[in-house]
C-alpha cells in the first residue's frame, strides 16, 4: 500500500502476571477504514484496543499511527479517541460540556468551541440539543453525543469498545447501519470491537477475527464468510454445521472423510495441509445444502443422505430446518429454501438432503479437542 | 390501605414517632424559644422580648466568641475535606478487593471509641510534658520541653480527628460509585489530572463533598470537649458560653438565647450548603 | 482501578507516604492512650517508668487499678443501665418508624421524614438543654398545681436515657428501613396466601429478616450512648455515667487509670462492633 497506514502494529504483545492476553498481534489500517475486531469474551480484544488507546503498556511490539510511533505518548495526548462501551458520557455537564470537553483542553477560544460543538451535532443529527442534560437523551442519541464528542476533535483513529451492547435488539440493528453512515460522513479510520458477528459483517470493510489472544484471521466479510482460514473462524462467522471426521483419501484438495460414527462425506481441504489419517473438522453451511422429496434430485451431488424433519424455525426469509439425519441421528440445520416448493414441510417428514464437495470445507483439528 | 384493621396499623406506628418528635424533639425547641424571649425582670417575674438577644450583641464577648467559633469550624471544615479527600480517593479508586475493606475499616476504627478517649489521646501527646514535646527534645530539635496544648492549632488538630470520619466515609461512597471509564475517558479526550479532578471527579463527588462537610461543620460547631480540653479554659468556644449560662450561672433566658443563635447559625450554613450545591436534606442525610 | 494513567514515581510514592502518614495520625493517638496504661508513673506521660498492670488490678492509694476503682465501676454501670434502655426504646421506635416510612402513604409523609432527620443537624448540647428546659417547666408547672415533687423530670438518669433516645432513634430508624426497603413484598404475600393472618406474617417473615439491621442499630445505639457526651452533660444528675466521670478526672488531671479505662473501653467496642460486622455479613 503507497498510502500511509493510519493505524500499525507491530507484533504487538501484552502479558499479564498469570497470562499472556494479547500475542504478536500485528496489522494495518488504512485511512478511513472500517475496520472491526472480531472475537468471543476474553479473546484480549480489550486489552488489545486500549493499548491502542494508550490505557495499557504493550509488554513488547511497536504501535504507530501516521508511521509514528505513539508508545511514549500518554492517553490523553494520542491522535485517538474513544467511545467507551458505557459511553462514559459525563453526567455533570450537559451535552455541549461533554462534546467541547476535548477542545476545552486544548485550549481553544470559547466562542470557536461553542461553533465546533454545534457543528459537530448538526453532523451527527442532533443540532440544537446542547443545552440538554444526558439523561434526557435516548439510548441512540447518546449513542451518536458519544460519537461527536470524539470526533469534534478530529482524531485519526477513532476506537469503538462494542457501544452497542447495551441497546436493545431493535435499536442495535438501526445504530448499525447509522455507525456506517456516520463513518463515511467523517470519512475517519474506526477500529471497533465486538463480540457480535452481525455488527461485524454488516458495518466493517475489514475484520479481524481474534481467538485466545491471536488474529485468526483478517479479511473482508465475504471472505471471512465464504473462505474461513481457520476451523474457528468457519465456526464463528456465520452458522455451519460441524462433523468431526477422519480424512481417509486425499486426492490433491479434494478429501474422503468418515465421522466417528461411520458417515462418509466428500470435502475440500481448506487452506491445505491435511494427509491421511488427519483428524479433521468440518464445516457445512445450512443454506448450501439441498433439500428435496425426491431422491434422484440429490443424486449427483457429492453428500447425499435422508432425514426426517425435527423441528421448522420459521422465521420469514430465515428460517430453518432441523433434521435428524437418517444415517447416523445427528442433526443438521438446513436454510429453507425461499421457493414455496417446502411450504407445506410438516414435523416428521422424510426428505433427502445432499451438497457439494466443495461446500464441505475441512481444517485440521487442534490437537486439543 | 384502606381496611380499619390496616388503619389502626398506620396510628399504632405512627404513634410513637410523633410521641418521640412532639415531645423530645418539637416541643422542646419551641419552649426553649419562649424561655429565650423571656427577660427576668424581678424575682418570678418574666416578660416577653428580645432583651437576652440584645444582650448577645452588646456583649464583644458573646459575638466575638460567636463569630470564632463559626470561624473555626468552617476552617476546621475545609481541612478536614483537604486532608481526607485525597485518601478518600486513594481508598475508592487506587485499591481493590481486600486491602480496599481494611484500609476503610482502619478508617472506622478510631470512631468507634469515644471523643473522650480520643481528645486525651491528644492531650497525652501534645502537652507540655507529651509524646511530642519529649520526642522532638530526643531528636535535639529543641531545647526545651515545648507546650502544644491550649492555642487554636491544637483545638484544630482535635476537631480534624475527631470528624474525619464523617468526611472520609461519604466521600468514599460516592467516589466509589464514579465510574473508572469517566475517568479514562477524560484523559482519553485530552485532559490532565488537575482538569479532570475539577470537571469530573469533584462534580462527581459533590453530594459527598457537601454530606461530609455538613457533618463536620455541625460536629464542630457542637463540639465542647475538644474546645475545653485542648484549648483549655479560655478556648473561647460557643457551646462553652452555653454551658456556663446554663449550669454556673443559671441564667437560662440567655443561655437559651444562645442556644438558639447556634441553632440558627447551624441550620443556615447547612441550608446554604444543600442551596449551593443543590442538594436536599433528604438525599444528603438519609443515607 | 485506573491502571491505565501513568504517573510519576514520585507522585505515586509521595501519595503512597501521604496515604500511610494519614493512618499514622489516626492511629496515634490511640496507641498512647493504650501504652501508657501500662507506665509505672503517676501521669500518662513521658519517660516510661517500666511495665505495670497496677492501673487495672492495683489495690493501694495512689495507684488504685480500674477494677477496685468503685466510682469508676459504678459509672460503668450506669452508663450501661442507660445503654441498655436507649438501646431498647431506640430499636423500638426506629423499627415502627422504619415500618411507617416503608410501607405507608400518607399526607406530611415527606415533612414528617424531614423533621425525623432534625436530630441529626441539631448539635447535641442544644438538644440537651431544650429538653432540659422543657422537662424543666413541667416540673414546675406541675409541682405548682399538684403540690407534688416530680423529681423524675429533673436532671439525672431518666433524662439522659431520653436525651440520648432522642438522636439515636434517627440513626435506629436509617438502619432498620436500609434493610426493610431490601424486603421482597411477595415473601409477605406468599405467607399470607398460605393462610397467615398480616400481624403472624410479619413476626414469622419480615421481623426476622429485619433482626440483623435490628441487632445492628441495637449495637451503634450503645456504642453512640456509652460515647455521648454532649446532650449528656446537660441532662446528667447525681449518677455520672462513665464518660462524665472520666472528664471530670480529666479535668482534675490524669492519672494513668483513665487509660486503663480507656483501653477496656476499646477493647469492649472492637468486640461489640467485630461482632455486629460478623453477624451483618452472616446474614447478607
Amino acid at each position: 500500500m503507497s498510502e500511509i497506514a493510519d493505524l500499525e502494529c507491530r507484533e504487538l504483545s501484552k502479558s499479564f502476571l498469570d497470562f499472556q492476553a494479547v500475542k504478536d498481534v500485528s496489522f494495518s489500517v488504512p485511512k478511513g477504514t472500517f475496520f472491526s475486531i472480531l472475537g468471543p469474551s476474553g479473546c484480549g480484544k480489550t486489552t488489545l484496543l486500549r493499548m491502542i488507546a494508550g490505557f495499557q503498556e504493550p509488554s513488547s511490539g511497536d504501535l504507530l499511527i501516521k508511521n509514528k510511533s505513539v508508545l511514549d505518548v500518554p492517553p490523553n495526548k494520542r491522535p485517538v479517541s474513544m467511545v467507551f462501551q458505557h459511553l462514559a458520557l459525563f453526567p455533570m455537564m450537559n451535552i455541549a460540556a461533554n462534546v467541547g470537553f476535548g477542545l476545552r483542553q486544548r485550549g481553544v477560544d470559547k466562542r470557536e468551541i461553542e461553533k465546533r460543538v454545534e457543528t459537530v451535532l448538526e453532523r451527527v443529527g442532533l443540532p440544537g440539543v446542547g443545552n440538554r442534560s444526558i439523561n434526557q437523551l435516548s439510548g441512540g442519541q447518546k449513542q451518536r453525543v458519544a460519537i461527536a464528542r470524539c470526533m469534534v476533535l478530529e482524531p485519526d483513529v477513532l476506537l469503538l469498545d462494542e457501544p452497542l451492547g447495551a441497546l436493545d435488539l431493535k435499536l442495535r440493528e438501526h445504530m448499525k447501519i447509522e455507525l456506517k453512515k456516520l463513518q463515511a460522513e467523517f470519512n475517519t479510520t474506526f477500529v471497533y470491537i465486538t463480540h457480535d458477528q452481525s455488527e461485524a459483517l454488516v458495518m466493517s470493510d475489514q475484520i479481524a477475527v481474534m481467538n485466545h489472544g491471536v488474529f485468526e484471521q483478517i479479511g473482508t466479510a465475504r471472505e471471512l464468510y465464504y473462505q474461513p482460514k481457520t476451523a474457528f473462524v468457519a465456526g464463528f462467522v456465520g452458522e455451519a454445521n460441524k462433523y468431526d471426521a477422519k480424512v481417509t483419501a486425499k486426492n490433491g484438495d479434494a478429501l474422503k472423510l468418515v465421522t466417528g460414527d461411520g458417515v462418509e462425506l466428500s470435502g475440500l481441504d481448506a487452506v491445505g495441509g491435511l494427509n491421511e489419517g488427519d483428524r479433521a473438522q468440518v464445516f457445512v453451511r445450512p443454506e448450501a445444502i439441498k433439500i428435496s422429496r425426491k431422491q434422484a434430485d440429490i443424486k449427483g451431488m457429492d453428500n447425499g443422505h435422508s432425514g426426517e424433519i425435527e423441528s421448522i424455525l420459521f422465521n420469514g426469509a430465515n428460517s430453518q430446518l432441523l433434521l435428524r439425519d437418517n444415517s447416523n441421528g445427528a442433526q443438521i440445520n438446513i436454510t429453507m429454501p425461499q421457493t414455496g416448493e417446502f411450504r407445506d414441510l410438516t414435523k416428521g417428514d422424510n426428505v433427502y438432503f445432499g451438497w457439494e464437495a466443495e461446500q464441505t470445507r475441512c481444517y485440521l483439528a487442534d490437537k486439543v479437542s | 390501605m384502606t381496611s380499619d384493621k390496616s388503619k389502626l396499623g398506620f396510628f399504632l406506628l405512627l404513634s410513637p414517632l410523633l410521641l418521640w418528635l412532639m415531645t423530645l424533639i418539637i416541643l422542646p425547641h419551641v419552649g426553649m424559644f419562649f424561655v429565650s424571649i423571656s427577660e427576668k425582670v424581678g424575682v418570678r417575674q418574666y416578660e416577653t422580648g428580645f432583651g437576652n438577644y440584645a444582650v448577645f450583641f452588646n456583649e464583644p464577648l458573646y459575638w466575638n466568641t460567636f463569630a470564632r467559633t463559626a470561624y473555626m469550624s468552617i476552617a476546621a471544615t475545609f481541612l478536614t475535606l483537604l486532608i481526607g479527600f485525597p485518601v478518600a480517593y486513594y481508598i475508592a479508586k487506587l485499591t481493590k478487593g481486600r486491602t480496599k475493606t481494611t484500609l476503610f475499616l482502619m478508617c472506622l476504627i478510631p470512631f468507634w471509641v469515644s471523643e473522650l478517649v480520643r481528645t486525651f489521646g491528644w492531650m497525652i501527646l501534645l502537652r507540655e510534658t507529651g509524646v511530642v514535646s519529649n520526642f522532638l527534645q530526643y531528636i535535639g530539635l529543641v531545647d526545651g520541653p515545648i507546650e502544644f496544648l491550649y492555642n487554636d492549632a491544637a483545638i484544630m488538630t482535635g476537631l480534624v480527628y475527631t470528624s474525619m470520619l464523617f468526611m472520609v466515609v461519604p466521600l468514599v461512597t460516592t467516589l466509589d460509585s464514579l465510574d473508572d471509564s469517566l475517568i479514562e475517558a477524560g484523559y482519553d479526550l485530552g485532559g490532565n489530572g488537575y482538569t479532570i479532578l475539577r470537571e469530573i471527579i469533584i462534580p462527581h463527588a459533590m453530594p459527598g463533598i457537601v454530606s461530609g462537610c455538613i457533618v463536620v461543620f455541625m460536629l464542630s460547631l457542637g463540639n465542647y470537649l475538644t474546645p475545653i480540653l485542648l484549648g483549655g479554659k479560655d478556648s473561647l468556644w460557643f457551646t462553652g458560653l452555653i454551658y456556663s449560662q446554663f449550669i454556673t450561672r443559671f441564667n437560662w433566658e440567655l443561655g437559651s438565647a444562645f442556644g438558639f443563635l447556634l441553632l440558627g447559625l447551624s441550620s443556615l450554613i447547612v441550608f446554604v450548603g444543600l442551596k449551593l450545591s443543590r442538594q436536599s436534606l433528604t438525599e444528603t442525610m438519609g443515607r | 482501578m485506573i491502571t491505565g494513567i501513568k504517573q510519576s514515581p514520585f507522585f505515586t510514592w509521595s501519595y503512597r507516604a501521604y496515604v500511610i502518614l494519614f493512618f499514622i495520625y489516626l492511629a496515634l493517638p490511640l496507641a498512647v492512650v493504650c501504652v501508657f496504661a501500662f507506665n509505672d508513673s503517676q501521669f500518662p506521660s513521658l519517660p516510661w517508668d517500666g511495665f505495670t498492670l497496677k492501673w487495672f488490678f492495683g489495690t493501694e492509694s495512689p495507684s488504685i487499678g480500674v477494677f477496685n476503682e468503685r466510682s469508676i465501676i459504678r459509672s460503668i454501670g450506669t452508663s450501661a443501665f442507660v445503654a441498655f434502655w436507649v438501646a431498647l426504646l431506640s430499636v423500638f421506635v426506629g423499627t415502627c418508624n422504619a415500618f411507617l416510612f416503608t410501607r405507608y402513604e400518607f399526607r406530611g409523609k415527606s415533612l414528617l421524614y424531614i423533621v425525623m432527620l432534625l436530630p441529626l443537624i441539631i448539635p447535641g448540647i442544644i438538644l440537651g438543654i431544650s429538653i432540659l428546659v422543657f422537662t424543666s417547666n413541667i416540673a414546675n408547672f406541675l409541682e405548682n398545681a399538684t403540690g407534688l415533687w416530680f423529681d423524675n423530670l429533673r436532671p439525672g438518669l431518666i433524662l439522659v436515657i431520653l436525651g440520648q433516645f432522642s438522636f439515636i432513634t434517627t440513626f435506629a430508624t436509617l438502619v432498620i428501613s436500609a434493610r426493610l426497603q431490601k424486603f421482597d413484598l411477595s415473601l409477605e404475600e406468599a405467607a399470607l396466601n398460605l393462610g397467615a393472618t398480616k400481624f403472624g406474617a410479619i413476626r414469622s417473615i419480615t421481623l426476622p429478616f429485619l433482626y440483623p439491621a435490628m441487632i445492628g442499630a441495637g449495637v451503634v445505639a450503645v456504642l453512640m450512648s456509652f460515647e455521648n457526651f454532649n446532650t449528656t452533660l446537660m441532662l446528667v444528675g447525681s449518677d455520672a455515667p462513665l464518660t462524665i466521670t472520666m472528664f471530670d478526672r480529666l479535668k482534675l488531671g490524669s492519672t494513668p487509670v483513665l487509660n486503663a479505662v480507656s483501653l477496656l473501653l476499646m477493647v469492649a467496642s472492637a468486640i461489640l462492633g467485630l461482632m455486629s460486622l460478623l453477624l451483618q455479613r452472616k446474614s447478607d
